[in-house]
């Protein structure tokens, strides 16, 4: 059987119509959903991580390689749901209230959706009671974001904010930006601290224990 | 308008620190004029900006101020310029970025009239358009309150005005992530062009009302996010380094509108700037580690007329508050500069600061003096600003292509392959802009950007 492994490389080659055409015929030899998006797609972008820690490639080729494994996922969902297979874990990631800069967190919700989670981009100067709201709507991690000296206090209030509404013990809370350290996540009460976005990844994975 | 063709620099060992064709008087300095001046930056420390901790802003400013000032005079650095970058709240409330300039400028006169501190200031409000996504150019609250900021703080002291300005950044941000040599080129040399010649107008209009001087702008939000990028292992820095040479037209707008320099000090496209306008430059390099770090520590000095430290927060450090040491370290980095001048090895310093980064990176071989000037050369022999900035592209790869054999470039395997990508997608751009507009603009997503913004008509 050839198609796993092909599948694997059409993702890893950024080929979105093939990885399609795999799945596809996938699904018609009866492999199993959970199968192929486990052993073909998921596999796939580990690979793609390993590669870009190795500097073997860049984000550019991971953005495509992301896109075939999104446009193959596509084809997989319905199968996916019908058999109730569950994301990784959800993820809810924003830029902190007051702060417009987005690559970053760009970068690490690519990356956690290349890693199998599921990714609510709140988008950039976010206030704290839309994080809180994304943990009522199901959120199992909340990352936050922050470049400057001058916005990064917002990511306290968010803390604050998310206890405050009883919510704190059903979220695990990660923290990144240039000026944040991993001293600055433990005093404002946050679970983990990455200084990049492959980092990033490696941690939520360890605090939803997947 | 002034028209730029040709090269106010044409021979290499006329493109050297501290010495440009048209050096500008200030506050008593006289920037490119034979002397490096420091230019120091700093900012507040982790803090929120509100009604209630102004006071303490201000003690805080206050305080950088005097303490750097002094350290500059027991120094006994020729000159001084201070750089007030105003934070995104000190801009949206224009009446606190008057404030803390009035504060800086009586500290500078201060020191001036007890110690014969010789100084200027620089006030840099932020693109506060960058805010609201996509982001209005030309119209808005964010605009006017800019627009404000630069008068007023033009009125309460500031010798020099200047910007970082991020017009095309909205579209820029995502072909830097996505290798797309024509996004970068639309971004840079379509919408980034068309906003800073309208941006700039009004800057102009402000300095010529308020008798202050248009300093210069930088593509920061272009070339040093794509240099953090690669610094990261995240872009190659081929593009890297092909997108700094692409910021070159850019940038070159602000002076074609009236600005006269010194350009901002993280305008790493600076040399190529001072090569084409005869105008002098700020660059900052090894001293700017305490706000990022650079594969062109050295090699920035090369042709730098101010040498300066990019931003540090008001921290306490063994040595002392953080804006007083870089202070230390600016002081003494020119002064090795300025001896090298009265003893005429300027030159000689200058080969050594170029040869010290030039093969180790490609973001620093495109700042070598020789190919600085190839490049500046081939750009402004094209028509327009769109054209300027495809020539940029293809003329960077092809000096690219050439240094690894020559110049001994060490590139990856990795990166090398890049190399030939961005190559074939330079092959590709059409000379005409309208045709490359229409390509472009069918493209992307039009949620991300305002193109009546631009000047493009919304019909497209």
């Amino acid at each position: 059987m050839t198609i796993i492994p092909e599948l694997r490389e059409a993702v890893i080659d950024g080929r979105a119509k093939l990885a399609v055409t795999m799945v596809t015929q996938g699904l018609e030899q009866g492999i199993p959903a959970e199968t192929l998006l486990q052993d073909g797609l998921i596999a796939a972008m580990k690979e793609v991580g390993q590669l870009f820690e190795e500097h073997e490639i860049y984000v550019p080729e991971m953005l495509v390689a992301a896109r075939a494994m999104n446009a193959a996922v596509d084809v997989l969902k319905p199968q996916l749901v019908e058999h109730a297979v569950k994301s990784s874990g959800t993820v809810a990631i924003g830029t902190v209230q007051g702060d417009l800069h987005d690559i970053g967190k760009n970068l690490v919700a690519m990356m956690l959706k290349g890693s199998g989670f599921e990714v609510v981009d709140l988008g950039t100067d976010v206030p704290p009671e839309r994080f809180v709201d994304a943990i009522r709507a199901g959120a199992d991690v909340v990352a936050m974001s922050a470049l400057l000296t001058t916005t990064m206090t917002s990511m306290k209030e968010v803390v604050e904010a998310i206890s405050l509404a009883g919510l704190r013990d059903r979220v695990r809370i990660i923290v990144g930006g240039a000026p944040i350290t991993a001293r600055y996540a433990t005093e404002i009460g946050a679970d983990g601290y990455a200084p990049d976005a492959s980092k990033a990844v490696r941690k939520v994975r360890e605090l939803l224990t997947v | 308008m002034e028209q730029y063709d040709g090269l106010r620099i044409s021979r290499t060992d006329d493109l050297v620190f501290g010495r440009c064709p048209r050096p500008l008087r200030v506050g008593g300095l006289v920037i490119g004029g034979g002397i490096v001046y420091p230019e120091l930056n700093f900012t507040l420390p982790p803090m929120a900006i509100t009604e209630a901790t102004m006071p303490e802003i201000r003690d805080e400013y206050r305080q950088m101020a005097d303490e750097a000032c002094s350290r500059a005079a027991a120094l006994e650095v020729p000159g001084l310029v201070l750089e007030l970058e105003l934070l995104p709240e000190l801009t949206r409330e224009p009446e606190w970025g008057a404030e803390i300039t009035a504060i800086l400028r009586e500290r500078l006169d201060a020191h001036r009239a007890s110690r014969g501190l010789v100084s200027a200031l620089r006030v840099t409000p932020s693109d506060l358009r960058d805010f609201v996504r996509p982001p209005l150019m030309r119209t808005g609250e964010e605009w006017e309150h800019m627009m404000r900021s630069f008068d007023l703080c033009a009125q309460a002291g500031a010798d020099m005005l200047a910007i970082e300005s991020t017009g095309g950044k909205e579209i820029h941000d995502d072909a830097l992530l996505n290798g797309d040599l024509p996004g970068a080129l639309f971004a840079l040399g379509v919408l980034g062009c068309r906003d800073m010649a309208f941006l700039w107008d009004m800057i102009v209009d402000v300095t010529t009302r308020r008798h202050v001087i248009a300093a210069g702008d930088t593509a920061c939000g272009f070339g040093n996010t794509a240099m953090m990028l690669a610094d990261g292992g995240f872009i190659p820095r081929i593009w890297a380094a092909v997108i700094r040479v692409m910021t070159v037209p850019r940038s070159l707008v602000a002076y074609e509108r009236g600005a006269v320099g010194p350009s901002k000090d993280c305008a790493y496209e600076g040399p190529f700037l001072k090569a084409i306008t005869g105008y002098p430059i700020a660059m900052e390099g090894a001293e700017a580690a305490c706000a990022h770090p650079s594969p062109v520590g050295n090699i920035a000095k090369a042709a730098a007329d101010l040498w300066s430290n990019e931003s540090v927060q008001n921290v306490k450090l063994l040595g002392g508050m953080a804006p007083t040491v870089s202070m230390e370290q600016l002081a003494y980095a020119t002064r090795l500069m300025n001896v090298a001048s009265a003893n005429d090895k300027a030159v000689e310093l200058r080969d050594w600061l170029v040869e010290s980064d030039a093969a180790l990176d490609p973001q620093a071989y495109i700042l070598r003096p020789d190919v600085v000037l190839g490049l500046a050369a081939e750009i402004v022999a094209e028509p327009t600003p769109y054209r300027r900035t495809r020539r940029a592209a293809l003329a960077a790869l092809q000096a690219l292509r050439g240094a690894a054999g020559e110049a001994g470039l060490t590139m990856s395997r990795a990166e090398q392959r890049w190399l030939t990508r961005l190559s074939e997608q330079a092959e590709q751009l059409p000379e005409d802009e309208d045709s490359f507009i229409d390509e472009v603009v069918s493209q992307i997503d039009r949620q991300k950007v305002h193109l009546d913004q631009y000047d493009l008509t919304a019909v497209r």
